[in-house]
């Protein structure tokens, strides 16, 4: 199983800290905007993009999280089903900009569900989407907004992110080539 | 989507909950915490999330309930998955059909999970072995009754923290106790001490509970054994018990059995107060006890349903 470096620690920070004045470019400021990190990694890089926000913009943007088992299309397809994590969104998101946060954006299907998910907990008055990683292959017609590194893969690639808040140790993304079976 | 560090895991697949005997630490670790995530799902504003649309669930119910059928009923609907009720009154099996042929018609109308009630032990192992879906038991004579040890297990580890290493005393009529029986199963399992305790002529030989769990703690001095304990559960007495001769008297059974404030304070400060209701006040449990402050008699019922959700979830897998 091979695996190629494609981000560092440093990379990572700088994605993030562009991703973060992008989002408040588009939106003139981030009075009305919210994160919400999609699990796993999509939560501690939320957290990781308001810190920004808050040192460039003084303002303290709210963040929740949100797990997306319950609205997967692959229930009873990819196996056991798997243990559903807590979803936690502390603040009202009705009339908000929200940005969906989430580590690679692959198929869409993820980011399908968690559109659902997110319109179950009120209107926001739009939704945009922040990724580290864009590795293509979509199934469904979906595109983000901010986007940290654009990524080409084959399919029996995997994209491997790990961030220290989940994975212990050292920030990277990496490409792992599968030998058995594709991710 | 990466693909996050457990994918890898291969995890038991469960295809039918009837008791909790065949359930590991781990799995039922699993389920308490997928059903965290149920109860915040509970809590908005929409109780509702789309995973088991398109399934059917059927409640088949051949003995009466209330607060089990509805918290399966409105498990399923969170879920959004279509739930049929059927009684046995007005069905066909009054023209004696059998419960075989009424399961394989079930089936054939497309039912996807069966959750059965019945007054004969053993019943919905014999529903199981003749529908191709699953068939979750929601109790069964004197026998199991997994979902309630489950949200048991789950309300006290929302209120203490942990399971392992506590002291739980049930008490009441255990020999026809369908609940003591998988709630046995689940607290030793996850690592508490379990007594018993129980007049003689409801709980029958030791030997009988020994043989299964040789750890288990066996008592009539309710008084004594109370002493410490994080978890006092007390188990509703049926009036029939007497007419059988199996008691004396109701007020004799009161004096040495019911759960009173007296025998509440001799346990630890933090001990939970629990019964599965329906409730005999006055005589398994008493008024003020039953609406104290230690009681959570109203959170077992409000955790049923997210501790359904999590095991209806679970079935729906591959």
């Amino acid at each position: 199983m091979g695996e190629k470096q494609i981000l560092d620690a440093d990379d990572i920070r700088r994605a993030i800290t562009r991703i973060a004045h992008e989002i408040a470019e588009r939106n003139a400021g981030v009075r009305d905007v919210a994160l919400v990190g999609i699990r796993r990694r999509g939560a501690p890089l939320a957290m990781r993009i308001a810190a920004v926000l808050e040192e460039i913009e003084r303002v303290r943007v709210p963040v929740g999280v949100l797990d997306i088992t319950l609205y997967r299309d692959d229930l009873g397809i990819r196996g056991p089903a798997p243990v559903v994590h807590a979803t936690d969104i502390p603040f009202d998101i009705n009339g908000r900009t929200v940005v969906l946060v989430d580590d690679v954006l692959y198929t869409g299907r993820t980011i399908r569900a968690a559109l659902d998910a997110l319109t179950d907990f009120g209107r926001p008055a739009r939704i945009q989407l922040a990724v580290l990683i864009d590795r293509g292959h979509r199934e469904l017609p979906i595109r983000a907004d901010f986007v940290g590194k654009n990524v080409p893969t084959s399919r029996d690639e995997r994209i491997a992110t790990r961030l220290h808040e989940v994975d212990g140790g050292v920030d990277g993304v990496f490409i792992v080539r599968n030998t058995e079976t594709s991710g | 989507m990466s693909v996050p560090a457990e994918a890898g895991k291969r995890r038991h697949r469960r295809r039918h909950v009837l008791d909790l005997d065949d359930f590991s630490p781990e799995e039922i670790e699993e389920i308490l915490e997928t059903a965290v995530s149920m109860k915040e799902v509970l809590g908005r504003a929409i109780k509702q999330v789309p995973t088991l649309r398109g399934k059917t669930i059927v409640n088949m119910f051949f003995e009466e309930s209330t607060r089990t059928r509805i918290s399966f009923e409105l498990a399923g609907k969170a879920l959004s998955a279509n739930v049929v009720n059927f009684t046995a009154r007005g069905s066909s099996v009054e023209k004696g059909e059998s419960l075989i042929d009424t399961v394989r018609t079930l089936q054939a109308l497309g039912a996807d999970i069966l959750i059965m009630r019945h007054s004969e032990s053993g019943a919905p192992y014999l529903a199981a072995q003749y529908f191709r879906g699953s068939v979750i038991n929601a109790g069964d004579g004197r026998h199991a009754h997994p979902t309630q040890a489950l949200l048991d297990l789950f309300t006290v580890r929302q209120r203490l923290g942990r399971i392992e290493g506590l002291k739980v005393v049930i008490v009441g009529d255990i020999l026809h106790s369908r609940v003591a029986r998988s709630n046995l199963w689940g607290f030793t399992r996850m690592g508490a001490s379990v007594i018993l305790c129980a007049p003689q002529t409801l709980i029958g030989p030791e030997s009988f509970w020994k043989a299964t769990w040789p750890d288990l703690t066996i008592t009539s001095n309710l008084d004594e054994c109370v002493k410490d304990a994080d978890v006092i559960m007390t188990l509703r007495l049926q009036k029939e018990r007497m007419e059988a001769g199996l008691l004396p008297s109701l007020r004799e059974y009161t004096r040495f059995f019911a759960i009173t404030a007296e025998r509440v304070a001799r346990a630890a400060p933090h001990c939970l107060v629990m019964h599965p209701g329906p409730m005999n006040e006055g005589v398994e449990i008493m008024p003020d006890v039953a609406t104290s402050a230690q009681s959570v008699i109203e959170d077992q019922v409000a955790n049923g349903v997210a501790v359904r959700m999590a095991l209806l979830y679970r079935l729906s897998g591959e």
